[in-house]
């Protein structure tokens, strides 16, 4: 019998040996319950001995995992930004342990957390550089790829201008990687620089920010842990966000809190829900209306929250009227009684909180849903505490943060917006000339009945959105409102089937005179089309084989240390952006100000000296107080922060900090800011994390009642003000004028009074929080206990954007054509130097009777194991063969009127360009009658064809398949230009 | 003494998978094994639930009883482990488990299954603990480190729990308490036909 573990090895073997070889019983059993995943506070553990550790010193140079040293890195997949703690043996990564002391995901992960540490084994990685040579994939050197793109980008700059090459980033970059993306963008000439937020959350950014102040989420992962009623629209959480669910489901346990799932589809998170509200897709709107409706005809609404911090709720009110139950029921599904239900725990079991995601934010109507949600958050006064607030699950790992760095087509870094004084700021922090910025812009002439601009207007003028890109390859010149089309796509880490109307894509790849993709894995863009020249694989490290911080979802900072040196020939973003730049004859201003460092391939930024760059231009959105050295203190320091307020404990070194100094974090680090755990929080002095909403749209208003008669309303918040302010009221963002009136500049240093005299120049009483570099306004504002950014009224109506005051309207390829006439798209207008016909688009569905011939809704998604595009988790082999094929799931009604079994092939076409997709059918419940769903992170397949040959040998992705994209189908948000991605028409036949 | 258990709180697991891939990644396991699968029931009608399975390490385990080779042991901490040198690979232990935990790394009609490779609770083989040996056979031994599974330790939600069984049948009861209703353990219902209102 084997029994020799019993006698011979029992002593050092067995975990009982191990728990009695040491002194402390009590601690022991501690690190033993924590490892037995026990409900306890991070601080109430802090500072055990962990066994493991006391064992590994003993057992050194016996086992796999001994004699490493644990680096510290953050995973990159989903926000919420979970620690990832890395074994490393000479220089190799070994093994994965869990991050006990994060405050965040406390130990745990996903699958695709759990199996990071693949992505550096990289067998499907891209090795080298390559370049297309008559169609063949040939290998060629890092040198030769800069200097040939650079060469065909300046050819392409002088026969079209700097608007024609297209830079798409990724929020998979670090900070500093976007912020120098960004950087690259300006010292190039173009606005047309954007990444994943754009088809992610730009509407939410651009509904939020224009509702209260900041497009982000306003309180936490762990702030749900308060909430007594979690209300989760458009979100999978389950799947998407899988460790959020620790929180939801603790918060659901300890509080006994309402979950309200809304949802086309009963998710997993809906299975978890103690209440799942089944809508018809791109009806979000009349569904919250038709909440507000109960909500205001009980009298149920937060009457004192709204009348001192909200602006234009009675315009709300008036659209809310004709949201009866009747009508809403007929537009969304949602019976009467359910729906007064949701509306009356959401108005009274507070504090309530709500959590979106894409299916509320990827519609032509995204940036009014977003609205919509900020309204009853507004009404039903669930701002600005503990427990409730807009919860935003965003998507990558740095989605936030790449957003805060401007990687978008209308804001430069730490949204400035695009206005000259953003420039002059930006110009300054930069220590270049204003006027040479300038002049690397494109003078775009006059065309199509539209007005030439100059260099200064195209300066200020937003860029194409990503989600067109291919429209402004091959519409023609003069519907594209820039000096020509685009020639040139330069990728650096995003998807190329991520966004709808793929076999339009495909022409635009074809397009190209010159295609870049700087990668860890080749992508669609890749993939999709047969191009035979002028295409370039860079090799491009994660962000494991670089160090870097990167903002989450909730807003908090975390520093990642470099796991391994790039694996191959890869090279991290830094150095690839530093050598375009030193080609493209920029660096030496680029790079003025930035310290040099040695790297693989020689001399590269340092991460921590691009940050401090970020933090010296950083005012507007409080990056100025997240130095490299506290969010490396914090990250040394997690066991300290506490894992529902997120606050550092008494007496550690990161004491009263929340954890990873979530912006706003004011002033300079030397102010010691803790950060802002939960926005516009009156209940907090705004020195401590506190703040109020931000009054960014004017003082005062002038309003045209319903009868004709004007007024005007105030802007500012009524009665209303953080804690220990020493203006009690509603007042105006800080500028030294008004510090002046206040008479507070004396409290200014003679340093900090000599750069506001600096900046303003001849008037400096226009300098302000936003643009003071010395940070002395924002000092002085908080000493005073006000908020540098004024203290304002959220708007419920929004004057500066398309639908002020939401409406409900019918997605253009609706199921209900009937409901068209009342509830009509957008008239057709132009959306960011393009054409957006919503109207022309509905109006020929209608006619072609698309209706009829797609009877299926279909609607896209996430999987737990995939992110994106999905090629880098497709090619991690712990991930892929859990999903091995890819689906559509279709309800047992539809698939056996359709002659439909399970796990069998069928096509489903959609109603443009004849598209089809070929792919297996998944018959379910989990869909109702008439819906159709399919994951988004498939490709490789294109209308039924294996394109795996289009890869370079040894990098396609283990498991291919058809993108949903190739069906979906035309629509834009008229702000943002997001994609139409929760709603087409589709038709499914068995293959 | 303690006795080696896995608990998985249906109410809390999500299906993510986790406990999967790190399966994987801690133990180096081959495409077309999985020592540890999530299963779901109701996939996609109300009253969902998924529970993560593995061997059980079952007290009188059925795998040991039929084994011809006698492969099988159980270690002080009551882990069922096996020896990747006696197996015959001949698959009785895998129909006699009522859990399907044992797998074979290879297939066909007629040759050979090769080595019976299961959950070995993160605790190795029969090798020397930590030894090369023992990680190219059976994986790692955690808790010769002193450490927990690992699939455990990493549940995004902690819904997997792993450890002493008095000690993990204390944390759920915790928290059957707090949450003030019937009990997430997977097969409460069939045992006991309580309807649960969740």
């Amino acid at each position: 019998m084997l029994i020799k573990r019993k006698s011979s090895d029992a002593a050092r073997g067995k975990l009982q040996a191990a728990l009695g070889g040491l002194s402390s019983g009590v601690m022991d059993r501690r690190s033993f319950l924590r490892r037995s995943g026990l409900v306890a506070g991070g601080a109430a553990l802090a500072g055990t001995i962990q066994i493991g550790a006391v064992r590994k010193a003993e057992a050194a140079g016996m086992g796999p995992a001994t004699g490493t040293k644990v680096v510290t890195n953050i995973c990159t997949h989903c926000s919420v930004g979970c620690t990832v703690k890395a074994e490393v043996a000479n220089g190799v990564w070994v093994g994965q342990e869990p991050a006990w002391d994060s405050p965040i995901n406390r130990g745990t992960h996903c699958a695709k957390g759990a199996s990071v540490r693949e992505l550096v084994h990289g067998d499907r990685r891209i090795k080298y550089p390559m370049k297309l040579v008559d169609g063949a994939w040939t290998r060629i050197s890092w040198e030769q790829a800069i200097s040939e793109i650079g060469d065909k980008m300046m050819e392409i700059r002088q026969k079209s201008g700097a608007d024609s090459a297209y830079l798409l980033g990724s929020a998979k970059f670090s900070n500093e990687g976007a912020y120098l993306f960004r950087k690259f963008a300006a010292f190039w000439g173009t606005n047309n620089v954007d990444h994943q937020a754009r088809i992610c959350h730009s509407t939410t950014v651009a509904g939020v920010a224009n509702t209260w102040g900041y497009g982000a989420q306003t309180n936490s992962y762990n702030d749900i842990r308060n909430s007594k009623t979690i209300l989760v629209m458009g979100s999978n959480a389950a799947e998407a966000h899988p460790v959020s669910m620790q929180h939801v489901l603790s918060g659901k346990e300890i509080n006994r809190a309402n979950v309200i799932v809304f949802d086309p589809r009963m998710t997993r998170t809906a299975a978890h829900a103690t209440e799942y509200v089944r809508i018809r897709s791109g009806t979000d709107i009349a569904v919250i209306w038709g909440m507000m409706w109960h909500i205001f005809k009980n009298g149920w609404e937060d009457k004192d929250f709204i009348k001192s911090r909200v602006y234009g709720m009675e315009a709300v009110l008036r659209e809310v009227e004709k949201y009866d139950p009747k009508t809403v029921e007929d537009i969304t599904g949602v019976p009467e009684a359910q729906l007064k239900r949701a509306a009356e725990t959401f108005a009274k079991v507070k504090p309530a909180t709500f959590i979106w995601c894409m299916g509320v934010t990827q519609h032509t109507v995204g940036t009014a849903n977003v609205r919509a949600i900020c309204n009853l958050l507004l009404a039903t006064g669930n701002v600005g505490s503990a427990g409730n607030g807009a919860n935003i699950f965003r998507g990558h790992c740095n989605v936030q943060g790449a957003t805060d760095m401007g990687l978008d087509v209308g804001n430069l870094p730490l949204y400035y917006g695009l206005v000259e004084g953003a420039w002059r700021h930006w110009a300054r922090v930069w220590d270049v000339s204003y006027d040479a910025l300038q002049a690397r812009f494109d003078e775009v002439p006059a065309k199509g009945g539209r007005p030439a601009r100059t260099r200064k207007a195209n300066m200020e003028t937003s860029g194409h959105t990503s989600t067109r890109w291919f429209d402004a390859a091959t519409m023609p010149s003069e519907q594209v409102d820039q000096r020509d089309n685009l020639k040139a796509m330069i990728v650096f880490g995003h998807g190329g089937n991520t966004i709808p109307r793929i076999p339009d894509a495909v022409k635009g790849i074809e397009k190209l005179e010159l295609l870049v993709v700087a990668d860890p894995h080749p992508t669609n863009f890749v993939s999709l089309a047969q191009r035979k020249n002028g295409t370039y694989l860079l090799p491009i490290a994660t962000q494991f084989e670089c160090s870097g911080s990167r903002t989450c979802s909730n807003r908090s900072i975390q520093w990642g240390e470099k796991v391994v040196d790039p694996i191959f020939e890869s090279a991290n973003d830094y150095w690839v952006i530093y050598k375009l730049a030193e080609k493209l004859g920029f660096a030496s201003d680029m790079f003025k100000n930035i310290r040099m460092v040695r790297g693989k391939f020689g001399m590269e930024p340092e991460p921590e000296s691009v940050l401090r760059e970020i933090n010296r231009g950083g005012w507007s959105t409080g990056y100025t107080g997240q130095s490299p050295e506290r969010i490396k203190l914090h990250m040394a320091n997690q066991d300290k922060f506490d894992v529902v307020t997120l606050r550092g404990a008494k007496g550690s070194p990161v004491e009263n900090d929340f954890y990873g100094l979530p912006w706003p974090c004011w002033g300079t680090p030397e102010m010691k800011h803790p950060g802002t755990h939960i926005l516009y929080d009156t209940s907090l002095e705004p020195m401590n994390g506190g703040g109020a909403f931000r009054p960014r749209f004017g003082v005062e208003r002038e309003e045209t009642l319903p009868g004709g008669a004007k007024r005007t309303v105030t802007l500012l918040a009524e009665g209303s003000f953080p804690k220990g302010s020493e203006i009690r009221d509603g007042y105006p963002e800080f500028t030294f004028g008004m510090l002046k009136r206040l008479g507070w500049d004396k409290d200014l240093t003679p340093a900090e009074a000599a750069t506001i005299a600096w900046i303003g120049g001849n008037a400096p009483d226009a300098v302000s929080w936003a643009n003071d570099l010395s940070g002395g306004i924002q000092r002085v504002a908080l000493a005073h206990g006000c908020i540098p950014f004024g203290n304002g009224k959220a708007r419920a109506e929004a004057w500066n954007i398309p639908d002020p005051v939401p409406t409900h309207r019918e997605p253009i390829y609706t199921p209900r054509p009937d409901l068209v006439a009342k509830w009509p798209a957008r008239p057709d207008e132009r959306t960011l130097r393009i054409p957006n016909l919503h109207t022309t688009f509905q109006k020929a569905a209608i006619e072609k009777g698309v209706a009829k011939a797609f009877p299926i809704i279909l609607t896209s998604g996430r999987l737990v194991e995939y992110e994106g595009g999905g090629e880098e988790t497709r090619s991690n082999k712990w991930l892929a063969e859990l999903q091995q094929d890819m689906f559509v799931e279709i309800n047992p009604a539809d698939a056996s009127a359709r002659n439909i079994k399970d796990g069998q092939f069928v096509w489903v076409s959609g109603p443009e360009n004849n598209s089809k997709a070929r792919v297996k059918a998944l018959v379910t419940e989990r869909v109702g009658k008439g819906v159709a769903f399919m994951p988004f992170h498939f490709g490789g397949w294109l209308q039924g064809v294996d394109q795996r040959a289009n890869y370079p040998k040894g990098t396609d992705p283990i498991v291919l398949g058809e993108s949903v994209n190739t069906v979906t189908t035309y629509g834009y948000d008229p702000v943002t230009g997001m994609h139409e991605g929760k709603v087409t028409l589709v038709q499914i036949a068995a293959a | 003494m303690a006795r080696m258990k896995f608990l998985c709180d249906a109410d809390r697991c999500i299906e993510c998978n986790a406990c999967v891939t790190a399966c994987k990644n801690e133990n180096e396991v081959p495409w077309g094994i999985n020592r540890r699968r999530v299963v779901t029931i109701n996939d996609g009608k109300p009253g969902e639930r998924s529970i993560s399975m593995a061997c059980m390490h079952c007290t009188d385990a059925p795998c040991a009883a039929v084994c011809p080779v006698d492969c099988f042991y159980t270690t002080v901490d009551k882990v069922v482990l096996h020896s990747k040198d006696l197996c015959i690979g001949c698959g009785y232990c895998f129909y006699a488990c009522p859990f399907g935990a044992p797998q074979y790394p290879k297939v066909g009609n007629f040759g050979s299954r090769g080595k019976m490779d299961k959950c070995t609770f993160c605790a190795g083989g029969p090798e020397a603990d930590l030894s090369p040996a023992e990680f190219q056979k059976y994986g790692s031994n955690r808790l010769a480190e002193g450490k927990l599974p690992l699939c455990a330790e990493m549940c995004s939600t902690k819904a997997l729990l792993a450890g002493d069984g008095d000690i993990i049948a204390k944390i759920y009861k915790e928290r059957v308490v707090k949450r003030g209703y019937g009990s997430g353990a997977w097969g409460w219902k069939t045992a006991y036909k309580e309807t649960i209102a969740i």
